[in-house]
């Protein structure tokens, strides 16, 4: 009894309950970096007060969110009001529970990984209509109406990124995706055991599509039209306050990560160090992950600094005709080249 | 099987971990701040005005538009996660029947692009 069921409970318990810690201390982190990239982009200093340089800032904001007062308005629906902000958090952490960054590090290593991840992940649009539809505001309710249908949008072309993808690896585990990427398209030029094998030269305009939905699906800038200051002031999430808030800034932000995180597994290789010799295979597997996940995390902090805002109008004309043809297209070639070369 | 349900236990513990987390942060303001409601603190937020009317009004029957489309095109993404993982073993009668349904699909979306269902002005 205790040997079959207990122990392994308590060791599921405490694997999980050591990601969820490392990952929100990352998260913590990660929205320091953003915060300072951002500002040394405008030649700015960004939170340099509390702690050495600033970097317990994330963990002085979370106290401050604990001690503020929670408003729910009058007229909200007081229920979902206040379950929206919990649905998007837990939903984004969830998704964490199959992404491995290790060999073996995952939480659960289902055979569907993949296909659970893009599920959670489409069911994060229930925490801002939610939150849109409860707060009986206008401002809210518009902002939600568009972030569903842009959400919604992109979401269809990672999809089919993901489709092109499995055509090359024939699973839908996420070991198995990295381990695939051990022999790609660098062993049949004949540099085997580089980052050439990795699927992102492979399908490098999947993976330009796959980036650029990645922030249109996490309502990151340029295509934060749901939190548009100068005309929505902040989407779904004027009517909240306090840990409510706060709530709905670390789904986004682990929302984020988890589009990095998975940017990284489909098209970088995962853990697989970059060259597959000495010097590089001394590091293990997790620091690789971590760093390239940093990588990723850094182009879209880049992307947030520099590029203007989309129009609403741009944003669905990017999505439904150009990215959808282009990657349902890729789906075709993609099959098509496999079949002919007999590489599938 | 019932390994495989097995490999699911780790996420329904990590999922309450997770809600256990969530929940914690979402009721801590509710035990620890100082509150004092008043009226207009609890009013929706409208720029300085009272509400004119129902914030839940009509809306853009595009958003219901781009939901269907949606629809579609999702389940042809679901249609084909099985057909992609399983494309090494398949022959070419598996590959021509999928461009085939591709092909039906795409004729459909020329139809809609045509019909201005993609336009937003």
């Amino acid at each position: 009894m205790f040997e079959t069921y207990v122990l392994p409970g308590i060791l599921i318990l405490v694997h999980s309950l050591a990601l969820l810690v490392v990952l929100l201390v990352f998260t913590a982190f990660i929205l320091y970096a953003d915060r300072k990239i951002w500002a040394a982009v405008m030649s700015r200093r960004g939170p340099n007060v509390v702690g050495p340089f600033g970097l317990l800032q994330s963990f002085a904001d979370l106290l401050k969110f604990v001690i503020k007062e929670p408003i729910i308005p009058s007229g909200a629906n007081k229920g979902i009001f206040l379950l929206a902000p919990l649905v998007s958090a837990v939903l984004a952490l969830a998704a964490w529970a199959v992404i491995p960054v290790q060999q073996g590090w995952a939480v659960a290593n289902i055979n569907v990984g993949i296909l659970f991840v893009f599920a959670v992940s489409a069911l994060e649009v229930y925490g801002v209509i939610m939150a849109g539809w409860a707060s009986n505001s206008k401002y809210p309710f518009l902002g939600a109406l568009r972030s569903a249908a842009q959400m919604v949008s992109y979401e269809v072309s990672i999809g089919f990124v993901i489709v092109t993808v499995l055509l090359l690896v024939g699973s839908l585990n996420m070991t198995d995706i990295v381990l695939s990427q051990q022999d790609g398209l660098g062993t049949r030029l004949g540099l085997p055991n580089t980052l050439l094998d990795w699927h992102w030269l492979g399908l490098f305009p999947m993976f330009v599509i796959f980036f650029i939905s990645a922030l249109a699906e996490t309502n990151r800038p340029p295509f934060d039209l749901v939190e548009a200051e100068s005309e929505l002031v902040a989407g779904h999430m004027i009517e909240y306050s306090s840990t409510p808030y706060m709530l709905f800034m670390l789904g986004e932000y682990i929302a984020i990560l988890l589009m990095c995180a998975l940017t990284v597994i489909l098209f970088m290789g995962g853990w697989l160090p970059p060259f597959d010799f000495a010097p590089f295979t001394w590091l293990p597997g997790v620091f690789w992950f971590m760093f390239k996940l940093c990588l990723v995390f850094f182009m879209f902090a880049m992307v947030k600094t520099i590029v203007p805002r989309y129009r609403y109008d741009q944003l669905m004309r990017l999505g439904w005709k150009v990215f959808l043809p282009i990657s349902l297209f890729m789906v075709v070639a993609t099959a098509a080249f496999l079949k002919l070369t007999g590489w599938a | 099987m019932e390994a495989v349900v097995a490999s699911y236990l780790p996420i329904i513990i990590f999922l309450l971990v997770c809600i256990g987390i969530g929940a914690a942060l979402l009721i801590a303001p509710f035990i620890v701040a100082y509150q004092s409601p008043d009226p207009e603190k609890l009013s929706a937020y409208e720029c300085g005005f009272n509400a004119f009317d129902d914030a839940r009004m009509k809306f853009d029957v595009r958003f219901y538009l781009v939901a269907i489309l949606f629809i579609i095109f999702d389940l042809e993404v679901a249609f084909l996660f099985p057909w992609a993982v399983s494309f090494g073993e398949l022959g070419m009668f598996g590959f021509w029947s999928m461009m085939v349904f591709l092909g039906v699909l795409t004729v459909g979306f020329i139809y809609e692009w045509r019909k201005g269902a993609l336009e937003w002005d």
